[in-house]
């Protein structure tokens, strides 16, 4: 059988979106939450920060992020097919390339706060 | 060529073919939830920008949060993500039916056991940041 990387693209975007599935509501009404008068504790500077800024902390929001962002990427190579867009070759590194950015970004970040 | 003719094929729109049936239109909706997620991971990014630029900064971007533009995102983020999340859990039989035996397991107990799964995690996320 020829080899393929299918697998691995296919089961990133797989987990992406299992882990946003279970996460990105709640994560969205938390950040809601300060413009309807309720502040979560986490959402303080100090807090946030001791919280992203310790490894751990950091490395989940880490993961959480680079496989949001693969999962959106990967969906939005097909998404774009669907819409009649036929370039996929240059599609696929223009949303490969976008979700490596922004993980790079995410790491760059972290390490600095 | 066959030899009874040209075959027939019929002709699909490369563009519009997605409104010629609700089924169609759902499936299309739920792919473009893509786009939100990317749009949440992209306001995830900037909130860690704004967290490593300061305590000003950041206090600045909770501001921009809570601003009517700033709710007004989130609530439109949060109905793409709501759709992503019911509409991937309701499919989860398909993508990994459980075999007991030699019968599947139900498809509504796999799509049940994810959606309690779904109200777990979101009670954990809003407790582990101290809401309640």
């Amino acid at each position: 059988m020829a080899k393929s990387n299918k697998p691995i693209v296919w089961g990133l975007f797989a987990a992406g979106g299992t882990v946003t599935a279970f996460l990105t509501p709640a994560l969205l009404l938390l950040t809601l939450l300060p413009a309807f008068g309720v502040m979560p504790v986490l959402l303080s500077y100090d807090n946030l920060r001791a919280f992203a800024g310790h490894w751990f902390g950091g490395l989940v929001v880490f993961g959480i992020l680079f496989l949001m962002l693969w999962h959106a990427a990967h969906r939005l190579r097909v998404t774009l097919h669907d819409f009649g867009v036929r370039a996929d070759g240059l599609v696929a590194v223009a949303v490969y390339l976008a979700a490596a950015t922004g993980t790079a970004a995410t790491g760059y970040f972290l390490l600095r706060i | 060529m066959s030899a009874h003719g040209k075959p027939y094929v019929r002709e699909v729109s490369r563009y519009g073919w997605f409104f010629r049936s609700p089924r169609y239109l759902r499936y299309m909706a739920r792919e473009v939830t893509c786009v939100f997620i990317g749009l949440h991971a992209l306001l995830l990014i900037v909130a860690l920008m704004r967290l490593s630029d300061g305590r000003e900064a950041w206090e600045g971007f909770l501001v921009n949060l809570t601003s009517p533009a700033g709710v007004v995102l989130q609530l439109l983020i949060l109905a793409f993500a709501v759709y992503h999340s019911t509409s991937w859990f309701n499919v989860t039989p398909k993508a990994m039916p459980v075999l007991i035996g030699e019968n599947f397991l139900p498809g509504a107990v796999i799509i049940g056991a994810h959606y309690a799964g779904w109200v777990v995690a979101s009670v954990a996320v809003l407790f582990l940041a101290g809401v309640f």
